[in-house]
C-alpha cells in the first residue's frame, strides 16, 4: 500500500463522510494533508487528538478526520479548546479556523487565548474572503479588492494575522501557503510539539469567491501568486521595506518562551491546597 | 451555619462534583466565581477568568465534553451573550449548568436591585425550537439544593440546566443547617460501555438519552452545533432532521416527574393560592400566614422547576382554587402560563412590580384582600 494511501486509511473517515463539501481546487485539502502528516510524524494517538473548529469552510474540515472532533459555533472554537484543554491536559488540542472565524467575530478570543498562553495550536486558514456564506469581505480582504458586499472596493484595511498573534503573545508563530505545502509540514510539526499556544497561519486561494470577483484566475493561477510573492522571513531581512510591499512573509514569525497557563495554574492548585491546610 | 446565596451557590457546585468554573464578571453574580477561584484549585479543579460570556459558556462546554463537570455564572447582560453556546450544548447535548442572579433590565437595566425578569429568555433566549430545564429557588439552603439538582438534572439529561435566581436571593444571608448524616444523591452522566466501533453516540434510547464518551476515553466521534444523524454527522435529510429533533423535546417531556418540583403550602383546603417563585416567594408565604391568621382560606405554590412548566401543580389547586394571584417582579411571565394551564377555570390575577424594589407580604395581602 502506497503510503499516502495507508495515511488515509489511517486517519480519514473515509467509509463515513465522503465526499467532503470543499470545491475542486480548493487549499482546505493541502492544509488538511500538512496537519495529518505532521501528526503521523510525531506520532500522536488517534486517542489523545481533539480537533475544535468554528464555522465555514474550514469549520467543516473535522468532520473527515478521525479523531475526537468538534464543530463549535462562529467563531468560539478556541473557548471551547480551552476548556478541552484544562480540563483534559494530556489531550493534544488543535484548532482549525477560517480568517473571518479567527480575527472577526472570534478576534477577542484569539488575542486572549495567545495572552493567557493556552498550550493549543490553533490554525488559521486565510483565503481573504467569507467563501461558504458567498464571497462577503473578511478582515483580511486586502484594501481595494472587490467581494460581494464590497463592489465598489474595500476600503477597510486587512488584519495581519501572524503579526497580530506575535503582538498578543503566541509562542510560536509561523506562516505559509498552500502553495508550500513541504514548508506547512514542518510549520505543524514545529507548531504542535511547542508548548504554549502556537499559530500556523496558511495562506490560501479561494478562486470560487475571491478569485472569480477579482478576475485572478484559476486556482493553479492563484497558487502561482502565492509562489511568486511569498519571501522567506530570513530573505526579507535583506530586503527593504519598500520592497516587501505586498509580499507575504512565510516561515517561522517568532519561536519563544514564555510561562504556560497550565503550568502557572498548577502552581495556583499547590498555593491553595497549602492555605486550605492552614485554615 | 450564616451563609449568602452566592456563597450557597458555589458550596452546592463543589459538592454536586463541579470542578471547572469559566465566568466573567458581572454584578450580582460575582461572588460566585469570586468563591470558586478560592475554592476549585483546593480540590484539583479549574477556575477561569474569561473575556466575556460567549467564552465562559464555550469553556465551560468544552471541560464538560472532556468529562468534567463545569459551570458558569452570570446576569441578565451576561446571559444575554450566553444564548449562543446555550443553544450548542442543548443541540449536541452538553451536560453544563448556567446560574443568572437576576437583576434588573433590560440592557445594563439596574445592576444592583432585585428583578425576576428573565424567566421568558431563559426559556425562549436561544433560537430554534428545544427544550430546556430551568429551576428556582427562594431560600438560601435553596440555593444549595438547587445547585446540586441542576448538576444531577443536566447530566441525567444531558442538558444546560439553569438556576434562576435573584439579587434577593443572592445577597441574603441566612442561618442554614446541614446535617452530618444528610444524604444528598449525586447523579453522573451514564458513559458508554461498549466497544468503541459499536458506539452511536447520538443513537436513541428508551430514556431518550444516549450514554455521552468523554473525549480522550478511546469513543472518537463528532460533535456539532449542525443539525445532525445519530452518529454525530451533519444532516439535512428530513427522516433524520425530525426523530433527532423529536427525540432532543421527549427526553425531557417523558421526565417530567423527574424534574418538576414545587412547595405546596396551606393549598388542600384554599380558595385562593399565590403562585410565586424566588424572593417574592417569600413575602408570599409571610401574606398567607398572616391572611390564614385572619381567617381567609390562602395558600402558596411555590415553584422551584420554572420550566418545563408545571401544569400538574396549577391544576392541583386549581381543585379548590376560585382565584390564583401571581406575583412577580417582572411585567407578567409566569402569570401568562398559569393562564394559558387555567383555561378560564379560576380567575387569574397579577401583582407585577418593575421598579427595583421587592414586593413586599403587605403588598400581597392587600392584593389579596381586594379579590376575597
Amino acid at each position: 500500500m502506497p503510503e499516502i494511501t495507508k495515511l488515509i486509511h489511517h486517519y480519514l473517515r473515509h467509509d463515513k463522510k465522503f465526499p467532503h463539501v470543499w470545491c475542486p481546487g480548493c487549499g482546505i485539502g493541502i492544509m488538511l494533508g500538512a496537519l495529518i502528516r505532521a501528526i503521523d510524524r510525531i506520532g500522536y494517538e488517534k486517542d489523545e487528538v481533539v480537533l475544535v473548529s468554528g464555522i465555514g469552510c474550514s469549520g467543516r474540515l473535522p468532520v473527515y478526520v478521525d479523531f475526537n472532533t468538534l464543530h463549535t459555533t462562529h467563531g468560539r472554537a478556541l473557548t471551547f479548546a480551552t476548556g478541552i484543554k484544562l480540563a483534559k491536559p494530556q489531550l493534544k488540542v488543535i484548532v482549525i479556523m477560517g480568517d473571518g472565524d479567527a480575527v472577526a467575530i472570534g478576534g477577542n478570543h484569539f488575542i486572549h487565548a495567545a495572552r493567557r498562553n493556552i498550550d493549543v495550536t490553533a490554525i488559521i486558514l486565510n483565503n481573504s474572503i467569507y467563501g461558504m456564506t458567498g464571497g462577503q469581505s473578511s478582515p483580511t480582504t486586502p484594501y481595494g479588492m472587490k467581494s460581494t458586499t464590497t463592489v465598489y472596493s474595500n476600503i477597510e484595511h486587512a488584519f495581519k494575522i501572524s503579526e497580530l498573534a506575535v503582538t498578543a503573545g503566541a509562542v510560536f508563530v509561523g506562516r505559509g501557503t498552500v502553495y508550500h505545502a513541504k514548508l506547512l509540514d514542518s510549520l505543524m510539526e514545529k507548531a504542535f510539539l511547542k508548548q504554549g499556544f502556537s499559530v500556523v497561519e496558511v495562506i490560501s486561494h479561494c478562486h470560487t469567491q475571491y478569485g472569480r470577483q477579482n478576475r485572478l484566475g484559476s486556482a493553479v493561477e492563484m497558487m502561482k501568486w502565492q509562489r511568486d510573492n511569498a519571501i522567506p522571513v530570513e530573505q526579507s531581512l535583506k530586503m527593504k521595506p519598500e520592497e516587501l510591499e505586498g509580499k507575504i512573509l512565510i516561515g517561522v514569525l517568532v519561536d519563544r518562551d514564555l510561562p504556560i497557563y497550565q503550568e502557572e495554574y498548577e502552581k495556583i492548585r499547590e498555593r491553595a491546597k497549602a492555605s486550605a491546610e492552614r485554615g | 451555619m450564616l451563609l449568602q446565596g452566592n456563597e450557597a451557590v458555589a458550596e452546592g457546585a463543589l459538592r454536586a462534583g463541579c470542578r471547572f468554573f469559566a465566568g466573567y464578571p458581572i454584578t450580582p453574580a460575582t461572588e460566585i466565581s469570586e468563591i470558586l477561584s478560592v475554592r476549585l484549585p483546593q480540590v484539583d479543579g479549574t477556575f477561569i477568568q474569561m473575556e466575556d460570556e460567549i467564552a465562559s459558556l464555550g469553556a465551560v462546554i468544552g471541560a464538560s465534553l472532556a468529562g468534567v463537570k463545569a459551570m458558569t455564572a452570570t446576569s441578565g447582560p451576561g446571559f444575554s451573550l450566553m444564548q449562543e453556546n446555550l443553544g450548542f450544548a442543548i443541540i449536541a447535548e452538553i451536560p453544563c449548568v448556567i446560574v443568572n442572579v437576576m437583576r434588573g433590565g433590560p440592557s445594563t437595566g439596574l445592576p444592583t436591585f432585585p428583578a425576576q425578569g428573565d424567566v421568558m429568555q431563559a426559556r425562549w433566549g436561544t433560537h430554534g425550537d428545544h427544550p430546556i430545564i430551568v429551576l428556582s429557588a427562594s431560600t438560601v439552603r435553596e440555593c444549595y439544593d438547587m445547585t446540586i439538582r441542576a448538576f444531577n438534572l443536566s447530566e441525567r439529561f444531558r442538558i444546560p440546566v439553569i438556576l434562576l435566581i435573584d439579587e434577593v436571593v443572592a445577597h441574603m444571608r441566612e442561618k442554614v443547617v446541614f446535617f452530618e448524616d444528610e444524604k444528598i444523591e449525586i447523579f453522573n452522566r451514564v458513559k458508554p460501555t461498549m466497544p468503541p466501533e459499536w458506539y452511536i453516540p447520538y443513537e436513541d434510547t428508551p430514556s431518550g438519552v444516549p450514554p455521552m464518551a468523554n473525549f480522550g476515553e478511546g469513543y472518537r466521534y463528532h460533535v456539532t452545533g449542525l443539525t445532525h444523524d445519530i452518529r454525530g454527522f451533519p444532516t439535512s435529510r428530513p427522516d433524520e432532521i425530525g426523530p433527532f429533533i423529536a427525540r432532543l423535546h421527549r427526553k425531557i417531556s417523558s421526565h417530567f416527574s423527574e424534574i418538576q418540583m414545587a412547595e405546596f403550602f396551606l393549598t388542600e383546603d384554599a380558595e385562593m393560592t399565590i403562585v410565586a417563585y424566588g424572593c417574592v416567594a417569600r413575602s408570599a408565604k409571610r401574606a398567607v400566614i398572616e391572611a390564614r391568621e385572619k381567617g381567609y382560606k390562602v395558600g402558596l405554590l411555590k415553584l422551584l422547576t420554572l420550566w418545563p412548566f408545571m401544569r400538574n401543580a396549577i391544576e392541583k389547586v386549581l381543585q379548590t382554587s376560585k382565584v390564583l394571584l401571581v406575583p412577580e417582579m417582572n411585567m407578567g411571565q409566569i402569570s401568562r402560563e398559569v393562564k394559558r394551564v387555567n383555561q378560564g377555570v379560576a380567575k387569574v390575577l397579577t401583582l407585577n412590580k418593575v421598579d427595583g424594589t421587592i414586593i413586599t407580604p403587605s403588598e400581597i395581602l392587600s392584593r389579596m384582600e381586594e379579590a376575597l
